[in-house]
């Protein structure tokens, strides 16, 4: 069986910030279709940097970007990138900009050349699907953390997108929320990078967990999620196997 | 804290089109500014009155609005009738107040009425997006229009950034005085808003970026049912003309009217 390509390839990628330390330092990575990857490293080791770069929202120093088979280089190059591909930010208030839920979330469809209609439906399904029925004339701003997480996360899927980055979606939600966002991902038809702190939330949702030091992936310890049975002392005690 | 309470209704003018709205609030307007008979601003003020109407707002709040304005025109008024030259109309004590100087006030206030009235039906109708995009598609430059949208937007958000600094400052036992440690941490916190609004403002670009933004805008706005529009441009269109007629008519026999 032959290997199918991949969906995203970042060869010898080196960034830094102008007059800062570098962040990338030969970062090499590749995500194939089917891929649910979870990113987990030190804060300033790089992760968000690298989505940027992916989207081409940063121009790595030197390195090679190669997105669905094609290697991007120009701003018109990544258009199509960031059309099928969705990022979700760290930061909500960066994401949601428009006075509402609904005119939020049906921005990137339009963009994309839909008509108003369609718009609107594509935008309902998806805040349907996240559990946001009802949500459409609420105000962006006035909405909790934990819901304009979950909004967030509508506007980048009523793009319809084949592959998303998310940049610590879980936080700021709380038990329900979290297990609502697990129950989306595992829903999902797509394959995504998911960066978080968390083991429990990455092990159920993802199938490989990636770490970064020093401005590259590491592949040699690919932490491979399973559960099994042992016994300790204090096991009932909740607690973490590191 | 900012909201649109005139923006929710089903009316009539609700429906427009909002670049109608637009243009026909800037004619509007601009006729009563400079309008000078007392005949075209009690026209203006019927028109104005009718537009309100129109639109079906909640009198209370329309009122509330107006109610600036004469906190404003408190001030011209108790200053312009006792500077400005001719017959008396009142003696207080050693002051006279003219009749023009009166009637000079009359005017300013009926027209400041007016036209915020106008404003309060025609355009606190549409919301801030849909004004937007209207805007846009009549000409106004995409940076323009960016601007005020998402100054709407993120006015909250740098409000919240300074209550947060402003929070750390305090539980540390800041107390604000009349000394240079007060101005200093002040303009500190001045300069962390702006540094953190500028980083801000290259994030959401990215966010638009990568949702497919091209550097124009569109609305949701409904399409408005064509016989409402043609409706509404010709009875606002027809007052537009009914009060430069009025004008210019009551000027031609000067000395009938006011």
């Amino acid at each position: 069986m032959t290997q199918e390509p991949s969906i995203i390839s970042l060869e010898e990628i080196y960034f830094n910030y102008p007059g800062g330390r570098s962040i990338l330092n030969g970062l090499d990575l590749e995500i194939f279709s089917g891929d649910r990857v979870g990113l987990v490293a030190p804060n300033g080791s790089g992760k968000t940097t690298l989505f940027n770069i992916i989207m081409g929202l940063l121009k790595p120093s030197s390195g090679r970007v190669t997105v669905f088979g094609k290697e991007r280089r120009t701003e018109h190059d990544f258009k199509e990138v960031r059309r099928r591909i969705g990022l979700l930010f760290q930061e909500s208030d960066d994401q949601l900009f428009s006075p509402t839920v609904l005119e939020d979330v049906a921005f990137g469809p339009l963009n994309l050349g839909k008509s108003r209609e369609e718009a609107v439906a594509v935008s309902k399904k998806t805040l349907a699907f996240l559990g946001l029925d009802g949500f459409e004339h609420r105000i962006t701003h006035k909405l909790s953390g934990g819901e304009k997480r979950l909004v967030s996360l509508a506007t980048v899927l009523a793009m319809e997108p084949e592959v998303l980055l998310l940049d610590e979606p879980g936080n700021a939600l709380d038990s329900a929320m979290k297990s609502k966002l697990i129950e989306a991902l595992n829903g999902l038809p797509v394959s995504y990078i998911l960066i978080s702190h968390e083991f429990d939330f990455l092990s159920e949702t993802t199938g490989k967990i990636l770490s970064m030091e020093k401005g590259k992936v590491l592949f040699e310890d690919e932490v491979y999620v399973h559960t099994h049975r042992h016994s300790h002392k204090v096991g009932r005690q909740p607690h973490k196997h590191v | 804290m900012i909201t649109e309470p005139f923006t929710s209704g089903n009316s009539v003018i609700h429906q427009v089109d909002p670049r109608l709205k637009i243009v026909l609030a800037v004619l509007l307007a601009g006729a009563i500014a400079v309008a000078d008979r007392g005949i075209t601003l009690t026209a203006g003020l019927m028109v104005a009155a009718l537009l309100v109407a129109l639109a079906r707002l909640e009198v209370k709040e329309v009122l509330r609005r107006l109610a600036v304005v004469f906190g404003l025109m408190a001030l011209i008024w108790v200053v312009l009738p006792f500077t400005y030259p001719g017959d008396p109309f009142l003696k207080l004590g050693p002051l006279h107040a003219s009749k023009p100087g009166v009637l000079l006030c009359l005017k300013i206030t009926l027209k400041s009425i007016i036209i915020l009235a106008i404003m309060i039906a025609l355009i606190a109708t549409n919301t801030l997006s849909a004004l937007g995009s209207a805007l846009h598609r009549l000409g106004v430059p995409g940076k323009l229009v960016y601007l005020l949208v998402m100054s709407y937007r993120y006015i909250f958000v740098i409000e919240n950034e300074y209550q947060r600094l402003m929070r750390a400052a305090r539980i540390r036992g800041f107390q604000p005085g009349t000394n240079v440690h007060s101005y200093r941490t002040f303009a500190y916190l001045a300069g962390m808003i702006f540094l953190r609004a500028s980083t801000r403002a290259e994030n959401v670009y990215r966010a638009m970026l990568c949702r497919g933004f091209d550097k124009r805008f569109h609305s949701l706005g409904s399409m408005t049912p064509y016989g409402k529009n043609v409706g509404f441009t010709l009875l606002t269109g027809g007052a537009f003309l009914l009060i430069l007629v009025l004008e210019i008519w009551g000027l031609k026999i000067r000395g009938w009217g006011i």
